[in-house]
């Protein structure tokens, strides 16, 4: 039995160890938020939270998140929130995406978010090259100026 | 824009049996479809494209794919602003697949501007129809939703639906309905003071006849076009929430790993698949002509299942071929120049007779891949005698036709379920339906929905490619050493015409197209002939201009005195840029223009070498001539996304063939331009109020050339075949003087 817990909720699924995180959240449980890209950790489309650090799930086996806490895209706003029933519906990360109108297709964002978040957690005013070296996502339609623009509006200078 | 009639009825002649867009406001007869389809209780329409309700929401409903252009918030705009709503009160909705929302002004628009679009050329070619007969497809593709739909269609139907509802008002009041205004969604009767909302009469609007014709508004009249708009479509996709194909899931559903032919075009021979059955959710294996799948409850097993099937296809003549051999094969054909005339100006071959000089440059462009990041896919469920298909689409009426037809059932009783795309750039367009019809044969099996997916390799190996093209030019120089011949033979086949052209004044041009047939299935891809032809002309005119001992960017200025808009872009690039300025050491700018999809694009690509001698991009200064831009934000936002799209392709991108199939597997080794390589980029919106141009292509043509012009001063190598990854620039001699 597969046990974790996603966006702060436990989960127990008869499914095989070698499974990949991703087909587990999405097939199993029916979380589509988060996207199969490349299959091979190449493109980042996958990334989610595990602990708190981006971690690409198309090639992480349930097996070595067996009791951890998962975060996914759908569940990033109320997982910053806890307890906090008046805080708002979006992260201020989710927000800065609207602000600075990031997506384009919008496919690899979620990616996307989960990876600048977990850089922003680490690294709350984080340099162009620490930018570049976290996030290795692939945008194919080239929201690359625009991430950047929004996780530096964030940045605690 | 007076909507005449003589437009009108040229309108509905080619409608045929089809239905215009935005001119069925103006039938009454389909008004009345629009009214029993889609219409609910106390709803009203009074256009096809608009409903109004007693509350005063005013949905727009868009007859085009959301890819991430921002049409589902540019085209509303369009409709909201000639209708005077506010914008607050506007609900977009994706129109259904259904004829009435078919797009045949934008294919009309095509005819217009290029003769049949490229991408509708297969159905033409297969059944030499007409261009009524293209009427019942839904295309998103060609950078045209705004161009045509939100032009003639959006723009007319918001206009007509205003005039109706002042005319209602003033009926109600006993005026005249030129002394009513409207704003905010409101009409009112300035003199008495008198308001109602569009919803107030709404249902009066809907008995009556639409106006047969209409004044659009003047630029300075606009109120929400013009401005940057946030998209609609964007909260969806920072929260997870936004639905794409691929996302399409039922508790019943199956899924299908597919592997088709790996040699394009041969058939399935044997297949072993050992004891797949028995391992755990494995559902069926189903050989299909082509291609073998592997049905499992859920899409992880199903393909580590495939793994373990084997399978033999056809020997076939192309077993051995290596793109050296197509290219060997285009070397021939160019050599033969058993050509075509293209374009033929003056006397080329003459000139190049009694040239004082020639030049010449060969040039080669490999296959690409489209590589959207949501994988090829698309779920199917036969059930009740019907059909129903989710799948991410750039023609989705085409999609339903085509489903239905394989599934075996009427047009009438196929159901499409919308989505967003994750990315489309030509590969959803229609006859790309290699995922389409398989995961239709699959799903004939079942009476569940089933989703076959497309691995990340399938979707790169099994792809409809940008063209690989080789294309060789001759310049001729006389005594004064001024250009007078411009001479060039491209491999073909042209998908759309004009691309190869230039826009320099060379008084003899002889361009001719021979053919270049290869056995590697090839289809539209963002911007289409203009990201190949612009790297060859564009860099053979900076060969030229070198030759000529003038600057590259002088040199254009010189050549364009009868293109004022070329003109202009380069000005305003070139300056934004710097250009003449002193750089960093170890900087230089390339430059390069072009004209697509009724924009003008220049591209100031600033470059260096890093410290292996690889190619860096710092900065990207365009100015794009678009007319004027009807949301300028999106504007930006999709040149931003051209410029690296073929950013892309100029470094990195090569698809090549061994042994008769694709090499690449997955963005490993079709490598794309990342965070870390991806320049600054300077958008500068020229708007120069002439006819609206394209945005979602025009700015992918002239990168690949700006940066290889600018690594040419840099190093003194001229680059004549793409990626640049493949080039070797450790030997570098900087050109001076430039």
């Amino acid at each position: 039995m597969a046990t974790f817990k996603v966006n702060g909720v436990e989960q127990n699924l008869d499914i095989e160890p070698e499974m990949p995180l991703l087909w587990a959240l999405r097939d199993e449980l029916g979380m589509t938020g988060t996207k199969f890209g490349c299959g091979i950790a190449s493109c980042g489309a996958c990334t989610v939270q595990v602990n708190g650090n981006a971690v690409r799930s198309c090639v992480t086996p349930v097996s070595a998140v067996q009791g951890q806490d998962i975060t996914t895209i759908e569940g990033l706003a109320s997982m910053a929130a806890g307890a906090n029933p008046s805080a708002p519906d979006l992260t201020a990360l989710q927000q800065a995406w609207i602000d600075h109108q990031v997506p384009q297709c919008g496919y690899c964002q979620s990616g996307m978010i989960m990876a600048a978040s977990s850089l922003l957690a680490r690294n709350p005013n984080p340099s162009d090259a620490e930018i570049d070296s976290s996030i290795t996502n692939v945008c194919r339609c080239g929201s690359y100026p625009r991430v950047r623009r929004a996780i530096r509006s964030l940045a605690t200078a | 824009m007076n909507i005449t009639r003589r437009r009108f009825l040229l309108s509905t002649a080619v409608a045929g049996g089809g239905v215009l867009i935005g001119y069925s406001a103006l039938k009454p007869s389909k008004h009345r479809i629009a009214n029993s389809d889609l219409a609910g209780e106390g709803e009203h329409y009074v256009t096809s494209f608009i409903k109004i309700e007693a509350d005063n929401k005013i949905t727009v409903y868009v007859p085009h794919s959301e890819m991430g252009q921002g049409v589902h918030t540019s085209l509303p705009m369009m409709a909201a602003d000639e209708l005077d709503a506010a914008w607050e009160d506007i609900i977009v909705e994706q129109a259904p697949a259904i004829d009435l929302f078919a797009n045949g002004d934008l294919v009309k628009g095509f005819a217009g501007e290029y003769g049949i679009p490229s991408f509708l050329t297969g159905l033409v070619n297969a059944s030499a129809a007409s261009i009524a007969e293209l009427m019942n497809l839904q295309i998103t593709g060609g950078s045209s939703s705004v161009r045509y739909t939100g032009q003639t269609a959006m723009r007319t139907a918001g206009a007509a639906a205003r005039q109706m509802l002042i005319d209602c008002a003033a009926t109600r009041w006993g005026v005249a309905s030129d002394e009513c205004s409207t704003q905010l969604s409101h009409v009112q009767h300035n003199a008495s003071g008198r308001s109602l909302s569009y919803g107030e009469l709404a249902a009066d609007a809907a008995l009556l006849e639409p106006p047969k014709d209409v004044t659009l508004k003047q630029p300075a009249q606009f109120t929400i076009m013009g401005k940057a708009i946030s998209r609609v479509d964007i909260p969806a996709k920072v929260d997870g929430t936004a639905n794409y194909g691929i996302d399409a899931h039922s508790e019943d559903m199956l899924y299908a790993a597919i592997r088709l032919a790996p040699v394009f075009g041969t058939k399935l021979v044997s297949v072993d698949a050992g004891d797949v059955l028995s391992r755990r959710g494995i559902k069926r294996v189903i050989e299909m002509e082509d291609s073998v799948a592997v049905v499992a409850d859920s899409y992880w097993r199903a393909k580590e299942a495939l793994k373990l099937v084997k399978s033999e296809f056809e020997a076939s003549d192309a077993d051995n071929t290596s793109s050296a051999d197509l290219f060997a094969g285009f070397e021939r054909s160019l050599a033969a120049d058993d050509s075509s005339k293209d374009k033929e100006v003056g006397d080329a071959e003459g000139a190049l007779e009694s040239a004082a000089d020639v030049i010449e440059g060969s040039y080669k462009v490999p296959y690409l891949a489209h590589a959207a990041m949501e994988p090829m896919n698309c779920t199917v469920h036969l059930h009740d005698d019907i059909v129903e298909v989710w799948t991410s689409t750039q023609d989705a009426l085409g999609i339903k036709a085509r489903v239905a037809k394989i599934a075996g059932v009427a047009e009438d009783d196929a159901v499409f379920h919308h989505s967003y795309l994750g990315g489309g750039f030509g590969r959803r367009l229609p006859f790309n339906w290699n995922v389409i019809d398989h995961a239709t044969l699959i799903a004939k099996e079942f009476d569940v929905p089933v989703k076959t997916v497309m691995s990340r390799e399938d979707d790169m190996q099994q792809d409809y490619y940008r063209p690989a093209v080789a294309s060789n030019f001759k310049a001729a120089f006389d005594a004064n050493g001024v250009v007078q011949a411009w001479h060039n033979r491209f491999t073909g086949p042209i998908q759309v015409p004009g691309a190869s052209h230039i826009p320099y004044a060379i008084a003899n041009q002889s361009i001719h197209v021979v053919d270049g047939p290869t056995h590697v299935p090839i289809a539209a891809w963002r911007s289409v002939d203009h990201s190949q032809q612009t790297f060859f002309t564009e860099s053979f005119v900076d060969e030229i201009a070198h030759r000529s001992g003038i600057n590259p960017f002088q040199f254009r200025m010189q050549m364009l005195a009868e293109h004022p808009r070329h003109r202009k872009v380069l000005e305003v690039a070139a300056e934004a840029a710097g250009y003449g300025e002193n750089l960093p050491a170890g900087h230089a700018l390339g430059i390069a223009v072009q004209e697509s999809f009724g924009s003008i694009v220049a591209e100031v690509a600033e470059v260096s070498l890093d410290a292996n001698n690889r190619p860096v991009v710092h900065k990207v200064t365009c100015a794009i001539d678009c007319g004027w831009a009807v949301n300028p934000d999106t504007a930006e936002s999709q040149v931003e996304g051209g410029i690296i799209y073929g950013l892309t392709a100029a470094l990195y991108g090569e698809i090549t063939i061994e042994n008769g199939r694709v090499a690449q597997n997955n963005f490993p080794d079709y490598e794309m331009v990342r965070m870390a390589d991806s320049p600054e980029i300077d958008v500068h919106i020229i708007e120069s109020g002439e006819a609206l141009g394209g945005l979602g292509e025009p700015a992918t043509p002239p990168i690949a050339a700006a940066v290889s012009n600018g690594l040419y001063i840099l190093t003194g190598q001229r680059v004549r075949e793409l990626p640049l990854k493949n080039h070797d620039f450790s030997r570098s001699t900087p050109i001076a003087g430039v």
